[in-house]
């Protein structure tokens, strides 16, 4: 597939302050990527350079082989879903969706005609007439969202489109946002600081911080294989602790755990396995590869049980999954093992636990 | 032991002061000016009557509907120019002065002036515009002038420039607080949904600023059309507004009905200026909700 979007070296600074640090990247015509990471990473601002709302310091933008670092939002082919929508409040719904169509010189029967489609594309046909002040917040949204597919542009930038909606909504508005990428065949790139919304909707997530990008894969592989403790931290949880490798094995909090040799490289200082991955064993359990503490605080979710294990040195997390009820869970002091196959420890080099 | 006091009773104390007030101040002698207009003069005093006399002469004697024109005339250009002077003033204050530090001291500068004395400022024109003044000895200075003219004073367009002088934080104020409320991702939309510069100051910020425009035309028409200070300092006969004229019936020509009939139609116009500008800010209303 052709790139519809390539980033050479792109670096943005606030007087002394890094926002955006010699980034370069490319995104594939039809993609829809995420720009994950903790606010001040730099995200947006890549977003709105993109967009052109802010200029670069260094580094060129290129969209479908021209090069758009100069010009201004109004000359570049891509359009941008803002964070709280940003809908005129003077004019209607629909003047709303056509604002984009009347620069392009487009015939006032094609403008309704267009407006009317694209407003049925998001389920809101009849509110043309209305004024964005009576829409609820997830309407504005959608009206939002299509005023800025109208003009099929070439990219669609969307900066944290769903963060404003409660969380019922926000959930809805994912799977649709995914219907209309997958209908309409536009490129998306989204930023978002909710990693669970990243895994969700995407082909490909970025995971940026501190203005660099740290990571760049599928969903899947980002979270099966976090490439620093940093991520394997951020998406999702992971239980992260500092060892050395003696004789194919490690210490968790002072207790030994025999590692998978294959998948970890030799020099590897952190370590670290997710908490769904763990299973929790009565104390008086027998087996290879056991932790050994006490409860000290249980989370219950519903169809989860979250258990913090107290090992004496540390303490780990562990999922319980919930699946007869009459089972129970386990009480505070319990005497509990969790068990973790050598094949699902995680270990990466030397770097901080962020 | 106290016994806490009924609801409504209490209602009744917190509200008795600005309600004593209003009736007080306001209703009592508005309506002893609405009962005057209809009294009659008879040197030198006045009777108790019910005619319409006053309002007659209003009509019949010109000089009135030409005072009235006159001031009408003056409150507009003094709204206009204001107008003029202070849209681009806010809009560079709030679009092109990026450090929050100088905007607000660039505001102060425009606002500061409303403390000092109105008969201060007004005074000031004088001094700029008279023969005596900076305007005429700076035109000598230079050679334009041999020697000093008397045009620059007493004179309708001396009065549009004190008026507006003096009046022009009211503009200034409603326009810079409208432009401010604009979110700015709405310039960037139109910006990124195509449209310049120029069309997108048209299409949205001209629009969403609009009810600040109003409200600053509002004020500075309602405060000009009151006024008379001015008139006297650098008006001369052709300025005179028409509250000199109700001056004056309440003075020297001891006139008060008439005096009475004129305050009251004067009261109308700026009562159907101020609801009209009302209607037009609550149509827009919706828009920020």
């Amino acid at each position: 597939m052709t790139n519809i979007i390539r980033l050479d070296g792109l670096s943005k600074h606030f007087g002394s302050v890094i926002g955006v640090d010699d980034v370069s990247l490319s995104v594939r015509k039809g993609e829809f990527l995420t720009l994950l990471g903790p606010s001040g990473c730099g995200k947006s601002t890549l977003l709105r350079m993109i967009g052109g709302f802010e200029e670069p310091t260094a580094g060129q933008i290129w969209l479908d082989g021209e090069d758009v670092t100069d010009l201004p939002p109004n000359r570049r082919a891509v359009n941008m879903l803002f964070q709280d929508y940003a809908l005129f409040p003077h004019m209607s719904v629909g003047k709303n969706v056509g604002y984009g169509l009347k620069v392009a010189g487009t015939p006032k029967r094609e403008v309704e005609t267009r407006v009317l489609e694209v407003l049925d594309l998001v389920g809101l046909a009849d509110k043309a007439g209305a004024a964005p002040h009576q829409l609820s917040g997830g309407q504005q949204q959608r009206v939002a969202l299509a005023r800025a597919i109208v003009r099929q542009p070439k990219v669609l930038l969307l900066d944290e489109p769903l963060s404003a909606l409660d969380a019922n909504l926000r959930e809805a508005m994912q799977v649709e946002l995914r219907h209309l990428h997958q209908k309409v065949g536009l490129t998306f790139i989204m930023v978002t600081h909710d990693q669970t919304e990243a895994l969700t909707m995407s082909d490909r997530v970025i995971v940026m911080r501190a203005g660099r990008i740290v990571q760049d894969g599928a969903p899947q592989s980002l979270y099966d294989l976090p490439g620093s403790p940093y991520i394997a931290d951020f998406i999702g949880t992971t239980n992260l602790f500092a060892s050395r490798i003696e004789n194919g094995r490690i210490a968790c909090h002072g207790q030994p755990l025999t590692i998978d040799p294959q998948s970890i490289l030799p020099g590897a200082r952190t370590f670290g396995f997710r908490p769904e991955k763990a299973r929790l064993l009565r104390g008086d359990a027998n087996g290879s590869n056991l932790l050994r503490g006490k409860v000290a605080e249980v989370f219950y979710h519903g169809s989860v049980a979250r258990i913090i294990v107290d090992l004496g040195a540390g303490q780990v997390l562990v999922d319980l999954q919930i699946t007869d009820a009459a089972a129970g869970l386990p009480q505070l002091g319990d005497a509990v093992a969790v068990e973790i196959a050598a094949h699902k420890i995680m270990g990466f080099a030397a770097e901080d636990a962020a | 032991m106290t016994l806490p006091l009924p609801l409504r009773v209490r209602k009744a104390l917190v509200l008795s002061p600005p309600l004593i007030w209003v009736v007080l101040f306001m209703f009592v002698p508005y309506t002893i000016l609405f009962v005057f207009s209809f009294w009659q003069q008879q040197y030198p005093t006045f009777t108790p009557a019910l005619q319409l006399g006053n309002y007659q002469t209003l009509i019949s004697d010109p000089q009135y509907l030409r005072t009235l024109l006159r001031t009408i005339k003056i409150a507009a250009l003094v709204s206009l120019f204001s107008l003029l002077l202070a849209y681009p003033y806010a809009y560079f204050l709030v679009h092109k002065v990026r450090r929050p530090a100088l905007r607000q001291t660039l505001y102060m500068a425009v606002v500061a002036p409303l403390w000092v004395s109105y008969l201060l400022r007004a005074y000031t024109w004088k001094t700029i515009l008279g023969t005596e003044g900076i305007l005429n000895s700076f035109l000598i200075s230079t050679g334009i002038l041999t020697e000093p003219s008397p045009i620059f004073l007493y004179n309708q367009t001396s009065m549009v420039v004190t008026l507006t002088y003096v009046f022009i934080p009211f503009m200034v104020m409603p326009i810079y607080a409208a432009l401010e409320k604009i979110p700015r991702n709405l310039l960037e939309a139109s910006a990124d949904l195509g449209m310049g510069r120029t069309a997108t100051f048209l299409k949205v910020t001209l629009p969403l600023s609009l009810t600040g425009v109003v409200a600053g035309f509002t004020m500075t028409f309602c405060l000009a059309f009151g006024d008379f200070i001015a008139a006297y300092l650098v008006g001369g006969p052709d300025g005179m507004m028409i509250s000199n004229v109700i001056a004056t019936q309440f003075g020297a020509s001891l006139n008060w009905p008439l005096g009475s009939a004129l305050a009251l139609v004067m009261l109308v116009i700026v009562l159907a200026i101020i609801s009209v500008s009302d209607r037009f800010e609550r149509l827009g209303k919706g828009a920020f909700a």
